[in-house]
């Protein structure tokens, strides 16, 4: 597939996230345990899949997400644990928040095998539930949650960005309204967190995820 | 006194913070790792973040085993695995059938087809093989048959209210459908009226299709046994008191006569208006 949407200048990939060869192709990857039988290569750099992974997809479009490698995480919505784990091999201490309990059997796999994943089972509808296990200052708040509110859930999950910290964010269209246009949603989405963020970045990431916005942004 | 999951756990203990994790709130986050260390609780950051992790990976298991454990996810996975017992059975009596009616004359049609065929002494290597495969059919019909009859035992202590009004088949596959007892409890009755016709339900939104009046609670009698033009008015008497006995059952647990006599009544009054339109 040709790289046309991510022309022009592509940010850099934090410390610990490398694009490698895998069968042929250039991909994203991290190194560390193998987790859901991504390619691994000699190195032990394993496959960053973009079409599993929504921070994935804003990576290999070229967002300029901030991230440099070794920052503190708070991931919202991690589920098995697919797309937490490349973080967790590139960042410091990563929280990993997921509702579910299903997929939370699969999480705490993932962070058996890594020192610096700690799975939580909690609602990120109610911060307060694990604000006193997740700490303050984080350098970077992830949210991939399939809920309606999503960003009612970024605003109220600000208390644990530092100033200088990212929101990272991919909204679905389809968890807002199934109904709506998704760029009606995006731009409902987009002014409710301006009331807590300043955007930086936004890009629809349908090349690998149909109808999600990708949304780079800080704390005002 | 600090709201860190760390206060009043065992530093040496991973159980003990495990429980405060899973129990534990605070009004905000603050710096925990240097709270922890100046507490004496952990000796630097990375012992603290060794023993969060203990804490964390404890509580998240022991969260997990005990809601998968529950009741109702219990139900819920018996009422998928009996559906899918009866549609392989069904799938694979096809076959038996279709391959013994050309070894045999006299093969009864059906399910009653696989249960001889499985019950013959075979005579010849291609006998041998669709009787036993036959044999599979009819073990996984038996497994079916289980898999109701523990459904049955066990859906009125779960949900007494639900399995009452329902039958603990359909109560079992609410449960499913919603996701959990909780889940159903806090589902508005209009969604209970549509659970299982989500495909109708999207096309209807979508602007392609008209509303639909019942989702799997069209297999209950109530719904079933009365006339088309009042079938809408049954769904929604019966899906409202399903959800009300969905509420009771997941936050009091207790069984009430009442509720089931209040839908009888209702349904009296709606199928009263075929009698009364009959005798005009």
């Amino acid at each position: 597939m040709s790289d046309d949407s991510a022309a022009g200048a592509e940010a850099d990939l934090p410390e610990g996230v490398e694009r490698r060869t895998f069968g042929g192709r250039e991909r994203l990857s991290t190194r560390g345990a193998q987790v859901y039988g991504e390619p691994v290569d000699a190195e032990g750099w394993r496959a960053w899949d973009a079409g599993r992974s929504k921070l994935g997809a804003m990576l290999e479009l070229g967002m300029d997400t901030g991230l440099v490698g070794d920052e503190s995480v708070l991931y919202l919505g991690a589920a098995s644990g697919t797309t937490v784990s490349h973080v967790a091999d590139f960042a410091g201490p990563t929280y990993a928040v997921e509702f579910a309990p299903r997929p939370v059997r699969d999480l705490v796999g993932v962070a058996e095998d890594r020192t610096n994943l700690f799975p939580l089972l909690k609602d990120a509808r109610d911060p307060e539930s694990y604000a006193h296990v997740v700490e303050s200052g984080i350098d970077c708040l992830v949210m991939d949650v399939a809920t309606r509110g999503q960003a009612t859930v970024a605003v109220r999950n600000r208390q644990f960005l530092a100033d200088d910290g990212r929101l990272l964010m991919a909204v679905k269209a389809r968890s807002e309204d199934v109904t709506a246009e998704p760029d009606d949603v995006f731009d409902d989405v987009v002014a409710e967190l301006e009331s807590a963020y300043e955007i930086l970045d936004t890009a629809r990431l349908d090349r690998f995820h149909a109808d999600h916005l990708g949304i780079v942004a800080r704390p005002k | 006194m600090t709201d860190a999951w760390f206060a009043g756990a065992d530093p040496d203990d991973p159980e003990s913070g495990a429980t405060r994790v899973r129990t534990g709130r605070a009004s905000a986050p603050a710096d925990w790792p240097a709270e922890a260390v100046d507490a004496g609780f952990a000796a630097d950051d990375t012992d603290y973040y060794a023993k969060l992790r203990s804490a964390t990976l404890a509580a998240a298991s022991e969260a997990v085993a005990e809601r998968e454990r529950a009741d109702d996810v219990q139900l819920a996975h018996a009422v998928r695995a009996m559906d899918d017992a009866e549609r392989t059975a069904n799938e694979l009596a096809e076959r038996v059938v279709e391959w013994a009616g050309t070894l045999y004359e006299d093969v009864p049609r059906g399910l009653d087809g696989v249960r001889d065929i499985a019950a013959r002494d075979p005579k010849t290597a291609a006998e041998e093989r669709v009787v036993s495969y036959a044999t599979r059919a009819v073990d996984l019909l038996d497994e079916r048959d289980d898999l109701r009859a523990f459904i049955e035992e066990r859906a009125p202590t779960t949900a007494p209210n639900l399995a009452e009004m329902a039958g603990p088949v359909l109560a079992a596959r609410l449960i499913a459908l919603a996701g959990g007892l909780e889940s159903l409890a806090k589902k508005p009755s209009g969604t209970v009226q549509v659970l299982g016709a989500e495909d109708a339900l999207f096309a209807h939104l979508k602007g392609r299709a008209t509303s639909p009046k019942h989702g799997v609670i069209f297999t209950h009698e109530y719904v079933r046994g009365t006339r088309p033009q009042d079938r809408g008015s049954a769904a929604r008497a019966l899906a409202g008191k399903l959800s009300i006995a969905a509420r009771i059952d997941h936050y009091s647990g207790d069984y009430r006569p009442d509720l089931h006599d209040e839908l009888a009544d209702r349904m009296a009054t709606i199928r009263a208006r075929a009698d009364e339109e009959a005798d005009e």
